[in-house]
C-alpha cells in the first residue's frame, strides 16, 4: 500500500493529576516513543505538536515547545490545533509530510495539564466566540451536551441509565489492566448508580474526568522502516479529518442551535458517522474487518452512539452490544480495550494520539493482560469541537 | 435607581412588547431561505447559495422538545451567577422548530425541572431573566434578560412561581 506509513514507536506519560507542566508530560511521552522506536532524537527530521490552549504561548506552539524541551536539533516543526482532534491532525500532518517525501521519520507529540472540573472557555469578554457564548448565555457545560444526547437515546432507542453504566463497568475493567490509565480500580454498576447526578440522566461516573497526560508516536516511511529493520510494522492506513456537511442537523458542542434544513435536506448519515466512513473508504476496509476500536467515550452514552457511528451495529443497537458483552475484552469486537476516557480522563491534545498508541500495542500483540487475540485492524474515532472529524485506521 | 434590564446578547430576541409577542430573532437568507440562529449577518452559510444580505426574522414561538437535561453543578465563568449564593440548578431544553427545521437550545422557565419535561412535548418561548449583577452604589445594577422555554398547557404557567 503506497499510502501506508509505519508506526515505529509509541509512548505515553501516565495519565493523572500530577501537577506538573504539559511540557514535561510531552517530553516523557516523546522519549518513550523514541526508545520504543529505537530512534535517536537527533535523527528525527520533523516534529509535529498537538496544541493545548491552556499553557499560554508554549501551549499554542507545542511543536516548538517539545522540540526545545528535547533539545533543539534543527528539525522541521509544526503545531496544530483542532480541539479534541488535535492529535489526529498531528498524526495526519506527519503522515502527509512522509507521503510527500518531506521527511522520512517524524515525531508526533501531544500533552496537556487540564484544569479540575468543567472545561471553561478562554477568558475575557468574547461575544463573537460561540464557545464563550454557550457558557455565558446558557451555562451549557460539556456534560450538559452529553446529557442531551443520553436523554435523546433513552427517548428514541429505549436505552436506560443501567445500559450507560455497563459502559463504565466495561471500560473500568479494561483500564484496571493498563498502567498508563489514571483510574485503575474496577467499578460496579452500583457505584455508577450511587454517584452524583451531574446533568440528568448522567452521573459523575458516566462522564470522563479532566486529566494530565501525554502521548507520542514515531512515524516513518515504509522504506525507512525497512532500512531500520522493522520489516512488518504496524501501519497507519487512513486518517479522517472531515468536516460536517450543511445543514448539520444534530446539536453539537458548542452550538446553541443546529443549521436549518429548510433549504437543503440533511445527509442521511450524521457527522459522527461520516468521520468513520471516510476512514473506512480511505483504508479500503469496513467494520467487519475490525479487531478492535478506540472511541471517544466522553460519556458512557456517547460510547454507545459511536458503536453505531463506526458501523458495529445499526442505529439504536448500541445498548444491545454492550449488554451482550460484544464490546468488552474477550467479546466479539472489543471497544476501548485501553480503558478509554473513562479510565484515562481527558488530556485533550494527547488523547487522539493515545488512541493510536493503543492500536499500535494491540496490533503488535504487546498489550499484555488486555490484549485482543490476533488483532489485525483497528479504528480510532473522535470528534473535535467546531467540526473536526478524527479517525485513524491502523493495520498489521 | 431601578435595575437596568439588558439583554444578555443584543439582537437575539425582542425586547419590547407584551410577553405573548416575545420572539427569538434569527436571520433568513433572501436567496435560499435558510434560517440562522444565533443570527448570521453578512453572509449565508449554505454552501450551494451565492447569498445575499440576510434579513432579520422572528423564529416560531412554539416547538417540540428534542431533548433536555439540567446542570446540577455551578458552571464556570462567564455564566453570571453569584458564588456567594447557594447553587440553584437550571434546566436546559433543546427544542425542534418545525417551520425552521432546526433545534434551538435554551434554559427552561424557572420552576420547570427535568421531571416536567418529555421528548416530543410542546413548549413555547417566553422572556426570562438569566441573572442579576449588583450595582456600584450609583444604581441598583443590571438584570440580564434572556429567553426561556416553557411547557404549554401543563398548568406550570400558574404553578411555577
Ligand atoms: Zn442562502
Amino acid at each position: 500500500m503506497s499510502g501506508d506509513v509505519a508506526v515505529l514507536g509509541a509512548g505515553m506519560h501516565p495519565w493523572g493529576k500530577w501537577g506538573r507542566s504539559f511540557v514535561e508530560y510531552g517530553r516523557v511521552a516523546a522519549r518513550n516513543a523514541l526508545a520504543d522506536a529505537g530512534i535517536d532524537w537527533p535523527d528525527v527530521q520533523s516534529v509535529v505538536g498537538a496544541d493545548t490552549v491552556r499553557g499560554g504561548y508554549p501551549g499554542y506552539v507545542a511543536g516548538a515547545t517539545f522540540a526545545q524541551a528535547l533539545g533543539w536539533q534543527g528539525a522541521r516543526v509544526t503545531s496544530v490545533y483542532a480541539a479534541c482532534a488535535s492529535g489526529a491532525q498531528a498524526v495526519n500532518t506527519a503522515r502527509a509530510q512522509i507521503l510527500a517525501g518531506m521527511a522520512d521519520v517524524v515525531l508526533v507529540v501531544g500533552a496537556d495539564a487540564a484544569p479540575k472540573g468543567f472545561f471553561a472557555p478562554a477568558g475575557g469578554e468574547r461575544p463573537n466566540d460561540p464557545d464563550w457564548l454557550r457558557f455565558r448565555v446558557l451555562g451549557a457545560t460539556n456534560p450538559t451536551y452529553f446529557a442531551l444526547y443520553a436523554r435523546r437515546r433513552m427517548a428514541v432507542h429505549g436505552d436506560t441509565p443501567e445500559d450507560f453504566a455497563l459502559v463504565k463497568v466495561k471500560n473500568a475493567a479494561a483500564g484496571a489492566l493498563n498502567r498508563n490509565a489514571r483510574y485503575r480500580a474496577p467499578v460496579s454498576a452500583e457505584q455508577v448508580a450511587a454517584s452524583a447526578v451531574v446533568a440528568d440522566p448522567l452521573r459523575l461516573l458516566d462522564i470522563c474526568a479532566t486529566s494530565d497526560g501525554g502521548a507520542a508516536l514515531v512515524l516513518s516511511s515504509m522504506e525507512f522502516a525497512r532500512r531500520h529493520g522493522a520489516a512488518d510494522p504496524v501501519r497507519i492506513r487512513a486518517v479522517s479529518t472531515v468536516t460536517p456537511t450543511y445543514p448539520k442537523a444534530v446539536l453539537d458542542l458548542p452550538d446553541i442551535a443546529t443549521d436549518s434544513a429548510v433549504a437543503v435536506e440533511p445527509a442521511t448519515a450524521s457527522f459522527r458517522a461520516s468521520i468513520a466512513r471516510a476512514a473506512y473508504e480511505e483504508a479500503g476496509i469496513g467494520p467487519s474487518d475490525l479487531s478492535l476500536a478506540e472511541v471517544y467515550d466522553l460519556s458512557t452514552a456517547l460510547e454507545l452512539e459511536w458503536y453505531e457511528d463506526i458501523g458495529l451495529c445499526p442505529a439504536g443497537g448500541g445498548a444491545a452490544l454492550v449488554r451482550e458483552g460484544a464490546t468488552a475484552l474477550g467479546g466479539r469486537i472489543p471497544v476501548n480495550p485501553s480503558g478509554g476516557l473513562a479510565s484515562f480522563g481527558e488530556a485533550v491534545p494527547a488523547q487522539a494520539i493515545a488512541q493510536v498508541c493503543e492500536l499500535t500495542w494491540q496490533l503488535r500483540g504487546t498489550a499484555g493482560d488486555r490484549q485482543v487475540p490476533g488483532a489485525r485492524a483497528g479504528i480510532t474515532a473522535n470528534q473535535g469541537l467546531f467540526g473536526h472529524g478524527s479517525a485513524v485506521v491502523a493495520v498489521r | 435607581m431601578p435595575r437596568k434590564r439588558i439583554p444578555v446578547v443584543a439582537g437575539w430576541f425582542t425586547e419590547d412588547g407584551p410577553d405573548e409577542e416575545f420572539r427569538l430573532l434569527g436571520t433568513r437568507c433572501p436567496l435560499c431561505s435558510s434560517v440562522f440562529f444565533p443570527r448570521q449577518d453578512g453572509f449565508c452559510r449554505n454552501p450551494g447559495c451565492t447569498g445575499g444580505e440576510p434579513v432579520e426574522v422572528p423564529l416560531s414561538r412554539r416547538g417540540t422538545v428534542w431533548s433536555y437535561t439540567d446542570g446540577r453543578y455551578r458552571p464556570p465563568a462567564p455564566y453570571p451567577c453569584d458564588p456567594d449564593m447557594p447553587w440553584e440548578p437550571y434546566t436546559l431544553v433543546a427544542v425542534e422548530l418545525a417551520a425552521e427545521r432546526m433545534v434551538v437550545l435554551g434554559q427552561a422557565a424557572p420552576g420547570v425541572g427535568v421531571a416536567d419535561l418529555a421528548v416530543g412535548m410542546t413548549v413555547e418561548v417566553v422572556p426570562g431573566v438569566l441573572g442579576t449583577e449588583s450595582g456600584d452604589g450609583t444604581d441598583d445594577g443590571t438584570v440580564w434578560t434572556t429567553w426561556h422555554w416553557r411547557p404549554v398547557d401543563t398548568g406550570l404557567r400558574d404553578g411555577a412561581r
